[in-house]
């Protein structure tokens, strides 16, 4: 891990105010900051790890544990709420066997919920990595997570 | 820097009064100054306003809404209001919401004027829910604000954060139920100490102060300073001592009894017991600011139940109390006997100036020897030495509160932040006004941290470091020749002696790359003004004079000093090194460095002191222990020192101690040495006497007592002129230290404007040779002391110790910040044992793999003369071959493995570089 993010940090070399970019390309590479990025990301930055926490925690695009596979997001904006998005997530957290924020034990899967996509016309929606999952049925839910496994 | 000449003054109107103002300055410090209360929360005159509390907000005719008056800057014909109705009204809304998350019932209650009996018992619930329960209460900000807004009703929901009351501080609490958000802790972490241990974390109503994965405060670099404690503008951040004792009776304003600094403190008492010690704002030498020793490390040892409290004398090989006639009969009739040579006097560098004057005083005159030295020859005699001979006066040359300015800082065999805390945080302060930072240390100090760059050259290589910069700056035209022209002296034998010291070999013997030292090089000479900042890292080896010689070549060579911000500056470890040299607690000199082998002089103290002296110098500390062996000296008279664990060759050391027929120590702790005395007397603390000491930037400060001496101790003062005046001597009935410091201002030129009148005024840096002298703060000011600054050529000697197959690593010593010298006050310290309980071994990993030391294992560290067992460290911070011990642990006691060997010029010893080996340790 050390050599792949000295490589990252050696791009930034020099760089003024170059924070979050850096903090993205680790998570991209790693999928979550670990508290040993974060010491390597202070001391390149000269800044302190607490600092770097909080720009970090201040974003929720930022993880600080190891994340699953794919990410599973349940809009619970008021379009998909209204249209039933707490059962959906419901039926997600009884399928994955864990809480909202939390990540399986294999590693498979992370659960977020989230307010809204911008795709209210297909609430209640389910994303999951990259691929939006409109009009969202229970069974329909238990269906795609399958597709994942 | 410079300051304008031309400050603009502009004038505003403030609530209808005219208010004068100078350019640069905002409303709300025009305000301040012109005695107008505008409230704030978040703003504090030692950090950047950042407007976050909306408290401050103003209304100023011709801008829109409503401006912050901390961020807004004052202009020519402002109009400016800030009290109208509408203003309070915003006031009142932005508090409530702030008090919905803060325990609010008592600040808004109307009884609360009434609000008493239950007050003591509930003061001790461990959890504030309201003001009368609160350690804060009567000097909460929010107390002040919601009464001058006239807050009565909260109208929104209370909602409580059920935050955990964080205790992973050992002298403070953190309960975030009580913080308001203000952000003043983070930014005193971050702007003032440079450390950054807390941020605030995560965000919306998760918003707190907090550390990364919500670690704890230690593995978050927090060094405790309690700087977070004293900004806290609520009950959030407290100090667990003296918590529930109410408010003090009274303060008194002092002198830190630790480093070389001399931060000035305010010790605030209840009784007859401190309960707190806080740095003082308005001084030049620490504006606030202390560390974690000053601020949470007196009140314990002060108070310890081990002090010292009645003397002891040795019966059939016990120590047993006696009374203080007994002891000083004992000590009179014994000391009576050893007059002349046979007799030595260890003063001390923790002692005040008076005393240590009276120290050598009573050597003098009473004992008839020149044989008084201090503890500073463990530490600094090179740099009296060397600065004498370059400059003509042996001190740190400029002042403190200059090196914010500087341009450049080389900071050379120092850890500053661990053992001169707040001057770090001024080397911070410089780098954040865009300054350069060159750090030359073997290990990977704190301050590295912050540096442009860090040289991490083999211990005890300074000389070749230091001539190698010297040479790139001599042959890249960077030298300020003109300077060295017209105030310098011997500059071509010296320019000769650069011959040796090109790159290739310097970066051989060094170990640091040529490029590298030619870039510090050319910073050094480019960024000016430049400081150079040095420890006992420059002094404690076998050519430590050549070191300071060097560091005083390099600031000649390229103009570097008598200038603001510049300089050559010695930091002197303990609180009173300075002062105890100035007072001639020395062998080879009076007061003020006058030698005792000068006719002239030597009249001069006869006459003053009506007895005949001595022309022959004495021994020096380091040299009474062969005298011991070979039977020329037999008494000792120890005031404040450990020898046992602060010389070098310890166990050599003790063994000398056992031999002599007559040992008294003055101590306020039962030290490793007193316990081998054959007379214990107790000495008062420094809060328990009146003095002064002279700090690292040569400025004499008050001590005052503030409480009365524990149990039967008395202040060293009184001890030598009871002792001294049993023995026969004259001049030694003084019954206030003020009268000894009158008779050093008639014999010490450089202190002869000095008195205890004066320093109720303001501390007076020396030379102030008259009363209407104001003192100076920049030595060798257009010309040198010494008429011209001279040059010394150098050629590099390595250390006498060098690693080899049987002893194939190099040991150096040093500081933790959270210990001080051999650990005799520190140690009694309940949170500082909590933070660093034992002395380890610092190793490379590289060094560690292959004899299987593993972090936290037991080892053996054996050296020619001694071993010690120890925890090992494994970690990067110590270069691989070098091996870092602290001296502050008699369980560990470093001393006894390093090497006795001195420095022919200063006789101080090689304590920074011995050769060991490491073995690994059975389990005990």
């Amino acid at each position: 891990m050390q050599g792949e993010l000295a490589e990252i940090l050696a791009e930034y070399e020099g760089e003024k105010g170059a924070l979050i970019p850096i903090l993205q390309k680790v998570q991209g590479k790693f999928g979550y900051l670990s508290e040993k990025a974060v010491s390597e990301i202070a001391k390149f930055s000269r800044m302190s790890e607490s600092e770097i926490f909080g720009v970090a925690s201040f974003y929720a695009q930022f993880y600080f544990a190891r994340r699953g596979e794919h990410t599973v997001k349940v809009c619970l904006g008021t379009a998909c709420h209204v249209r039933g998005g707490e059962r959906i997530l419901d039926e997600v957290k009884r399928e994955l066997g864990i809480e909202s924020g939390g990540t399986t034990e294999d590693y498979k899967f992370s659960l977020e919920r989230v307010a809204c996509f911008g795709s209210c016309a297909l609430a209640p929606v389910m994303v999951i990595d990259k691929n939006v999952y409109g009009r969202m049925t229970i069974a329909k839910a238990k269906d795609i997570l399958a597709e994942y496994h | 820097m410079v300051i304008s000449q031309e400050t603009k003054i502009i004038n505003l109107a403030i609530d209808g009064q005219p208010v004068k103002t100078k350019e640069g300055t905002t409303v709300l410090e025009s305000a301040q100054q012109a005695g107008i209360y505008i409230p704030t929360l978040c703003y504090h005159h030692s950090l950047t306003p950042s407007g976050s509390c909306r408290m401050c907000i103003v209304e100023i005719e011709g801008m829109r809404g409503f401006s912050t008056a901390c961020t807004t800057p004052a202009i020519e014909g402002m109009v400016v209001k800030t009290n109208t109705p509408q203003l309070q009204e915003l006031r009142r809304d932005i508090l409530e919401l702030i008090l919905s998350e803060h325990p609010y019932a008592c600040l808004i209650c109307d009884r609360k004027e009434h609000c008493e009996p239950f007050h003591i018992t509930l003061r001790k619930q461990a959890e504030t829910t309201g003001c009368t329960m609160c350690p804060k209460n009567g000097r909460c900000e929010l107390q002040k604000v919601v009464d001058y807004v006239g807050l009565t009703e909260i109208r929104l929901a209370p909602s409580r954060r059920e935050a955990p009351i964080l205790k992973d501080s050992p002298f403070f609490d953190r309960d975030y139920n009580l913080c308001i958000l203000c952000g003043r802790c983070i930014q005193v972490c971050q702007e003032v100490r440079g450390i950054g241990a807390i941020a605030f974390t995560y965000r919306g109503s998760r918003t707190l102060p907090g550390t990364a994965f919500d670690k704890s405060l230690q593995d978050s670099g927090c060094q405790f300073c309690g700087a977070c404690v004293d900004i806290c503008p609520t009950a959030a951040l407290t100090e667990r001592s003296g918590r529930w004792r109410g408010l003090p009776e009274r303060s008194v304003i002092t002198t830190c009894p630790y480093c070389g600094v001399g931060c000035q403190l305010s010790l605030e008492i209840k009784g007859n017991r401190i309960l707190r010690t806080v740095p003082v704002m308005e001084n030049s030498v620490n504006s606030g600011q202390a560390c974690v020793k000053g601020r949470f490390g007196i009140t314990e040892f002060v108070h310890h139940p081990q002090r010292l409290t009645m003397p002891l004398i040795r019966k059939n090989g016990k120590l047993v109390e006696a009374s203080w006639e007994e002891a000083l009969d004992l000590v009179t009739e014994k000391l009576a006997s050893y007059k002349g040579d046979e007799f030595a006097f260890i003063a001390s560098g923790k002692c005040t100036n008076e005393e240590n004057y009276l120290a050598q005083k009573f050597t003098r005159t009473v004992m008839a020897t020149n044989n008084i030295d201090t503890s500073a020859r463990l530490c600094h005699a090179p740099t009296v030495a060397g600065l004498a001979q370059a400059f003509g006066s042996s001190a740190t040359t400029n002042s403190i509160s200059e090196i914010r300015s500087a341009a450049c800082i080389l900071v050379v065999g120092s850890n500053t932040s661990s053992t001169h805390p707040v001057i770090a945080l001024e080397i911070k302060r410089a780098v954040q006004n865009g300054g350069k930072l060159i750090v030359a240390d073997p290990r990977d100090i704190e301050l590295c941290r912050y540096a442009d760059i860090w040289l991490s050259h083999s211990p005890g290589t300074d000389v070749a470091l230091l001539m190698g910069m010297m040479r790139v700056i001599f042959d890249e035209g960077l030298a300020d020749l003109a300077f060295i022209k017209e105030y310098c002296e011997n500059f071509d034998a010296f320019k000769k002696s650069l011959k040796n010291f090109n790159l290739d070999s310097v970066e051989k013997v060094t170990c640091v790359p040529g490029d590298k030292i030619a870039e510090a090089a050319r910073l050094y000479a480019t960024y000016k003004p430049a400081s150079i900042i040095y420890g006992t890292g420059i002094t404690q080896h076998s050519h430590g004079t050549d070191n300071v010689l060097a560091l005083a070549n390099l600031a000649m060579l390229t103009g570097n000093i008598g200038k603001p911000s510049t300089g050559v500056n010695p930091l002197s470890g303990q609180n009173n090194v300075q002062g105890a040299c100035d007072m001639g607690a020395l062998p080879d000199v009076y007061t003020a460095y006058q030698s005792v082998d000068n006719p002239d002089i030597q009249k001069k103290f006869e006459i003053a002191w009506g007895c005949s002296l001595s022309a022959s110098p004495g021994l020096a500390v380091t040299e009474i222990r062969d005298a011991i062996y070979k039977g020329e000296v037999k008494a000792i008279y120890l005031m404040g020192g450990n020898p046992v664990l602060s010389e070098p060759d310890a166990k050599h050391a003790q063994e000398a101690l056992n031999k002599l027929e007559f040992l008294v120590v003055q101590d306020i702790f039962l030290s490793e040495t007193a316990q081998l005395a054959d007379v214990v007397l107790p000495a008062a603390s420094f809060a328990e006497k009146d003095g002064t000491f002279t700090n690292t930037e040569r400025r004499i400060q008050r001590i005052r007592k503030a409480i009365e001496p524990a149990g039967n101790s008395k202040p060293d003062w009184w001890i030598i002129c009871q002792i001294a005046g049993r023995l026969g001597g004259k001049g030694f009935s003084f019954e206030h230290p003020s009268q000894i410091m009158s008779e050093i201002a008639s014999l010490t030129p450089s202190y002869g404007g000095v008195s205890y009148q004066r320093l109720e005024e303001g501390a007076i840096q020396w030379p102030c040779p008259d009363d209407a002298h104001p003192g100076t703060s920049i030595l060798h000011a257009g010309k040198f002391a010494r008429g011209k600054g001279k040059f010394s050529p150098l050629i590099y000697k390595s250390p006498c110790e060098l690693p080899d197959k049987e002893y194939p690593l190099v040991l150096t010593t040093g500081s933790s910040l959270y210990h001080f010298r051999t650990g005799t006050m520190t140690r009694k310290i309940t949170g500082l044992n909590a933070i660093e309980p034992e002395g380890v071994i610092e190793i490379n990993p590289v060094d560690a793999c292959p004899l299987k030391i593993s972090d936290g294992s037991k080892v053996k560290v054996v050296s020619r003369r001694g071993e010690v067992i120890a925890r090992a460290k494994v970690t990067e911070k110590s270069p691989p071959t070098v091996v870092f011990m602290t001296s502050h642990f008699a369980e560990s006691a470093v001393n006894i493995l390093t090497n006795p060997v001195l420095d022919p010029v200063s006789k101080t010893p090689e304590l920074k570089v011995c050769a060991i080996r490491i073995e690994e340790a059975q389990e005990l």
